[in-house]
């Protein structure tokens, strides 16, 4: 709760900030601000559950942990952003508390209670990435990804909010433990309620979807992060999926347990979750920007964590949490710092292909052990992250028995190995030609946040146990 | 204690290398690699040849998943890390000669593999084998595809394509075992995934003959055996010379090593089901090898492919379950890692002077270069496994396993010993005695470091020679307590 207080009201001052036009100043108070709401997140680990709102919001070590993957993500993606700072970009400041605010809106997503939160949570998140997806004004691919993005997301929020009225309307209640009460001990009449129910819980799981990317409601994926400025697109990949997902496991495990209801959503996650991985892992290797690859690898993703959704094994807290916290940290690690090396080269060099990484192990070793590291991560080798937060989520499956899906998953990921390595041979075995022969300008704060995400997957990556198992 | 010094101690060299720039990294990385050696030696001296896991160190390392930091070494582990230990410094020394850029990323990615090298050879979990394994693959990925030939980006991604599916299928393979374990001993975790633990699992047998294929991929490949052998010729070629050592004179006895540790007593019953099979394809590997080196123009290729081919002979050995041919598979992985990394090297100082490896180009280095005549045809006898010579060892008792398993088998696999003698005395001919050409005219002889590299592969051809007991009985009890985990089922 303290994070949610304390992101609001520093996104307020930050705002007048702005009024200063100072820019410089801009970016390390922003970093104050993220650093500090970080440390005091983690006050209320182990405290218990605590009920804010009336019960709708409850802080425990589950909200707490996400809270802090979604902090942490937020504070090393900030440095990336300098850019801007040098330019004098005027609406800084807004941006940076669209962010803040944008932030309390993923706390809402991990620590909601009640369907309304969860509502909230998901409008106060999206909205401001309608306006960051178009913050580039003068560009005509900006202006289309933010529109883009706000008709479907629009769109997709209308089927949620209509999915929960239909849940409403079955079980006379918005509160998570209270449906799943319902669900379980049907009161008199329910029978004939039930088609409402899955109904209603289906046009959730659409919604949901839509809002981590999984599909079939992914289309706008890799358009819109194509037109986003990087800096928001990076931020769109990390920060709303590791809410989303969160969000995601509590809706399942928290209102729809229930054996009755598993024989409905069981088998539409385990389709979503089929077509993800087919649809990022082969839609990627199609792909000639790196930024579209690195969005249909972002639907990947979704994929594999949806693996976890459908393993659960009925505890909140337990396999699949676990598994979903380890890798969606790994990923977003790794995602930030490619992004971030992508957005650096893209700036210098104004090209977003594999070719403009030709030849950067020679003019920026820093940068191109960087993005190897996250790229090795994101294809699951080990050393890296990447690999247990794969081995977590494959475990958890193939413990439940989900074994074809694994194997599914498996193959897959074979498939990803190839366009996660195409950058690696265009930085280490490709020469660099006139366009790329300049280093790219990497200031101390971007090369800090570059070596500190290489550390961590390297530390996710070898001692596991930092993290796994934490829920 | 020593094993895990022995993991560590290259990894921390690998990044203190960071400091020294360039050339100057050279000597550091040596000296670092000598500690290792030294280490790796103590260790064999203190050994005690009772053939338990000896060194042995256990660290929970994912307690919530009954993950062990295990190492430790019984006899054929440390044959294989003396193997790693004495040969990584030869590999450094290799590479003195060559003029390349970044050489202290260089120095650094081969120290980091040899970690990973040794992981493997002492792993007692089956997470920490499998992590070991990728280990060890992400330097040799970088060393070949940075430092290598023209078509190096095209023939390391399909290496790397190539291992990484083999070593996929290992994982799922190992996952499955994993669940089928029982709790770990702490009672924190469900199941947990050591050694014994799979080995005291018994399977149905019909579970066996697929979960065979699953762990064996990594193996098959890494090796490699017909046919899965595809990117190796063209990756030995392509990559520079210090890495295609450190493939074919270690990397391809992680697959030798996995089978023996890892597959036999894991799966008894699947082996079993598959040894036919199995023994088919490594003799084809033998003959298909050997005779298309015969053909061969390029001296690395030719190379290559006879590794292809001696490899072929190492598999059929372990696969017959015999003693005689699993203790010959053990000595060979030693006497073939010498003499390939020698031949690769000698390869390479013909190229570096005069700029060709083809066969046709060369001749008449007898006269210009007579110590490195003598080396070469030292390391050349040994591969051909003349008598008295490391490589004969290894090559009598695999063939003897075989034999005593099928007698038509090893009469084919026997054939090995001619094909092998055909096209590397046809080598040694066309290369080394004749006219000279353009491209030799100017050849000088080797130079004092180059033989300082040679002469201790060249004692280590007749130690293992004269005296294989040395080494034959550091493996023996390895040897028997794997078979005897075959028996038991």
């Amino acid at each position: 709760m303290n994070s949610i207080i304390l992101l609001s009201v520093l996104g307020l001052g930050n705002l007048f900030l702005g009024f200063r036009r100072s820019n410089r100043l801009l970016l390390p108070v922003m970093m104050l601000i993220l650093g500090l709401v970080l440390t005091v997140n983690f006050i209320d680990w182990n405290e218990g559950a605590q009920p804010f709102f009336n019960g709708m919001l409850t802080i425990d070590n589950f909200s707490v942990a996400f809270t802090g993957i979604v902090l942490l993500t937020a504070l090393v993606l900030v440095p990336f952003s300098q850019k801007y700072v040098l330019d004098g970009e005027a609406n800084l400041a807004e941006y940076y508390s669209l962010l803040l605010f944008s932030l309390v809106g993923a706390i809402m997503l991990v620590s909601y209670n009640h369907l309304l939160m969860l509502f909230l949570g998901i409008e106060i998140l999206s909205v401001a990435m309608y306006v960051l997806a178009g913050s580039d004004k003068r560009n005509l691919r900006s202006n289309e990804a933010a529109l883009k993005y706000f008709l479907m997301g629009a769109f997709f929020t209308g089927i949620l909010l209509f999915g929960m009225a239909l849940v409403y309307g079955a079980t006379g209640t918005f509160v998570l433990s209270e449906i799943s009460f319902a669900v379980q001990n049907p009161a008199p009449g329910f029978e004939s309620l039930k088609p409402m129910l899955y109904i209603g819980m289906l046009l959730m799981f659409i919604g949901m979807g839509f809002k981590v990317s999984a599909a079939p409601f992914h289309f706008w994926t890799p358009d819109v992060y194509e037109g986003t400025p990087t800096f928001f697109a990076a931020f769109m990949s990390t920060v709303v999926k590791t809410a989303g997902f969160a969000a995601f496991l509590k809706l399942l495990v928290q209102a729809f347990p229930a054996a009755n209801a598993q024989g409905i959503w069981l088998p539409t996650l385990t389709a979503m979750c089929v077509l993800t991985l087919l649809i990022g892992n082969v839609g990627a290797v199609a792909q000639t920007s790196i930024k579209r690859m690195l969005a249909y690898s972002s639907i990947s993703h979704a994929g594999y964590l949806l693996i976890a959704l459908v393993a659960y094994n009925g505890q909140l807290e337990g396999a699949s949490a676990n598994g979903i916290l380890f890798y969606s940290l790994a990923y977003s690690v790794a995602t930030v710092a490619a992004f971030g090396v992508v957005k650096l080269v893209a700036d210098a060099r104004q090209r977003e292909d594999y070719d403009g990484l030709n030849g950067l192990a020679k003019t920026n070793p820093l940068l191109a052990f960087s993005l190897t590291v996250s790229m090795l991560s994101l294809a699951g080798i080990p050393l890296t992250g990447g690999f247990f937060g794969k081995f977590f989520v494959f475990s958890a499956a193939v413990e439940n028995g989900y074994i074809g899906l694994v194997v599914f998953a498996v193959v897959m990921s074979m498939v990803s190995i190839y366009y996660y390595l195409r950058p690696i041979i265009s930085m280490y075995m490709r020469d660099t030609d006139a366009e790329t022969a300049e280093a790219v300008p990497v200031t101390t704060f971007q090369a800090g946040a570059l070596l500190l995400l290489a550390a961590l997957t390297v530390l996710l990556g070898v001692l596991p146990g930092l993290v796994a198992g934490a829920l | 204690m020593l094993t895990v010094l022995l993991l560590l101690w290259p990894v921390a060299a690998a990044l203190l290398l960071h400091f020294f720039k360039g050339r100057a990294a050279r000597v550091p990385a040596l000296g670092a690699a000598l500690v290792e050696f030294a280490l790796a030696a103590y260790a064999a001296f203190t050994f005690n040849t009772n053939n338990t896991g000896q060194f042995s160190f256990d660290l929970n390392w994912i307690p919530s998943a009954g993950i062990h930091f295990a190492v430790g070494m019984d006899g054929l582990s440390l044959l294989l890390v003396l193997l790693t230990a004495v040969l990584v410094p030869v590999i450094l020394l290799s590479a003195f000669r060559r003029n390349f850029e970044n050489e202290s990323v260089f120095y650094a990615l081969v120290l980091f593999m040899q970690t990973g090298l040794i992981g493997v050879f002492t792993a007692q979990d089956a997470f920490l084998f499998y992590f070991m394994w990728e280990v060890a693959l992400i330097p040799i990925y970088f060393l070949a595809g940075v430092w290598g030939g023209v078509n190096r980006a095209r023939v390391t991604f399909k290496f790397f394509l190539y291992t990484i599916i083999g070593s996929l299928f290992m994982l799922a393979g190992f996952v499955y075992l994993y669940f089928q374990t029982g709790p770990a001993a702490d009672g924190l975790s469900a199941h947990n995934s050591a050694l014994a633990s799979f080995y005291a699992l018994n399977l149905p047998a019909e579970t066996q003959v697929w979960l065979f294929w699953l762990i064996f991929a990594a193996f098959a490949v890494k090796m490699p055996i017909f046919p899965f052998h595809t990117w190796q010729p063209d990756t030995y070629t392509e990559a520079p010379a210090p890495a295609t050592m450190l493939l074919s004179g270690i990397m391809l006895k992680m697959g030798i090593y996995g089978c023996m540790r890892w597959l036999l007593p894991v799966v008894p019953m699947g082996v079993d089901y598959w040894q036919n099979l199995i023994l088919i394809l490594a003799i084809i590997g033998i003959i298909y090898g050997a005779i298309i080196a015969i053909r061969q123009q390029d001296v690395k290729r030719l190379i290559a492919y006879s590794s292809l081919s001696h490899v072929g002979l190492m598999i059929a050995g372990v696969f017959s379950l015999t003693q005689m041919g699993l203790q010959g598979a053990a000595i060979q992985m030693l006497a073939h890692g010498v003499n390939v990394v020698g031949m690769f090297f000698i390869a390479d100082a013909i190229e570096r002077r005069t700029g060709t490896r083809n066969i046709a180009d060369l001749g008449g280095l007898t006269r210009k270069a007579p110590v490195l005549t003598v080396c070469f045809l030292v390391l050349l006898l040994g591969t051909v496994a003349l008598p008295l010579t490391n490589g004969f060892v290894g090559e009598f008792l695999l063939l003897a396993g075989v034999y005593q398993f099928n007698a038509w088998m090893g009469a084919v696999a026997g054939v090995t010993i001619i094909l092998g003698a055909v096209y590397l005395l046809r080598m040694f001919q066309r290369v080394m005695l004749g006219p000279d050409s353009s491209f030799t005219e100017t050849f000088t002889d080797l130079t004092g470091s180059e033989l300082a590299l040679l002469v201790p592969l060249i004692v280590l051809v007749f130690w293992i020679g004269l005296f294989p007991n040395t080494f034959l009985h550091l493996s023996e009890g390895s040897v028997l307590n794997i078979l005897n985990e075959v028996v038991k089922r």
